[in-house]
């Protein structure tokens, strides 16, 4: 009905936190002001801008295209009040219900793989840095 | 089938992706996250539907079926659209400057 706005309301929470860390990596030397990562990854890991903007990404675009289904559906609409199971009074604490169940659910497994990701990726961008260093150090 | 559409899409724009990097300039993971989000929130939907005591896709109603196939082409010509305007914005080769520079002088 409208579980893709929970995921919606996470996204303009972590693009708020996103704008706070990039003043704070800006402010460390961590990244210029184009967002480009200016120490190195693989002794540092990747930056917070940058995999921020990797949960953005995911938000917004899971959002995007579940209101196309929803739209799709007859769920959304284009004019007042969009959710059509607004129009109905029985029908929006099913709506809200379906949000607290099915919505958060869809919000925190998005969080979780991005986590796990960003883990991975860190881990993978710090063993290749250290697999290229003893590969070095052997051929001299 | 909405679900299994955008898996094949996510899949198929994550070996792209792969395949070429290093090269970034087409930002093609931004595509294939866009993709594999909408596919992690259709299971989260379809996990609903089975404990609902729905199935989780739907194969037993044919036009139901074919809807939401092409519900899942929509969704992947949706999310290449918008891909498509992330690249005219943001312009990553710095192409379009140059043509609106070009038409100005």
């Amino acid at each position: 009905m409208a579980c893709f706005l929970v995921s919606g309301a996470e996204g303009i929470v972590v693009g708020a936190v996103r704008h706070a860390v990039k003043k704070s990596e800006i402010a460390k030397g961590v990244i210029d002001e184009e967002g480009n990562q200016l120490v190195d990854a693989s002794t540092h890991g990747i930056c917070w801008y940058r995999k921020l903007g990797w949960l953005l990404n995911m938000l917004w675009g899971g959002v995007l295209l579940l209101a196309i289904e929803h739209i799709w559906h007859g769920e959304v609409v284009l004019w007042p009040p969009f959710l059509t199971a607004m129009q109905t009074p029985d029908e929006i604490p099913v709506m809200l219900h379906e949000m607290a169940t099915v919505g958060v659910s869809m919000a925190v497994l998005v969080t979780a793989v991005w986590v796990a990701a960003t883990l991975v990726v860190d881990h993978v961008v710090k063993r290749s840095a250290r697999y290229t260093q003893n590969t070095t150090t052997e051929g001299a | 089938m909405t679900l299994i559409v955008t898996l094949l899409a996510a899949v198929i724009t994550t070996i792209v992706w792969y395949t070429k990097l290093p090269d970034n300039t087409y930002r093609i993971g931004v595509l294939a996250l866009t993709y594999w989000a909408a596919a992690l929130m259709w299971c989260v939907d379809g996990i609903a539907c089975l404990i609902g005591g729905e199935p989780f896709v739907e194969i037993a109603d044919t036009m139901a079926m074919l809807d939401d196939f092409i519900l899942g082409l929509v969704v992947v010509v949706v999310g290449l659209t918008a891909w498509a305007l992330y690249l005219l914005l943001k312009d990553p080769r710095n192409v379009m400057a140059k043509v609106f520079a070009d038409r100005r002088s």
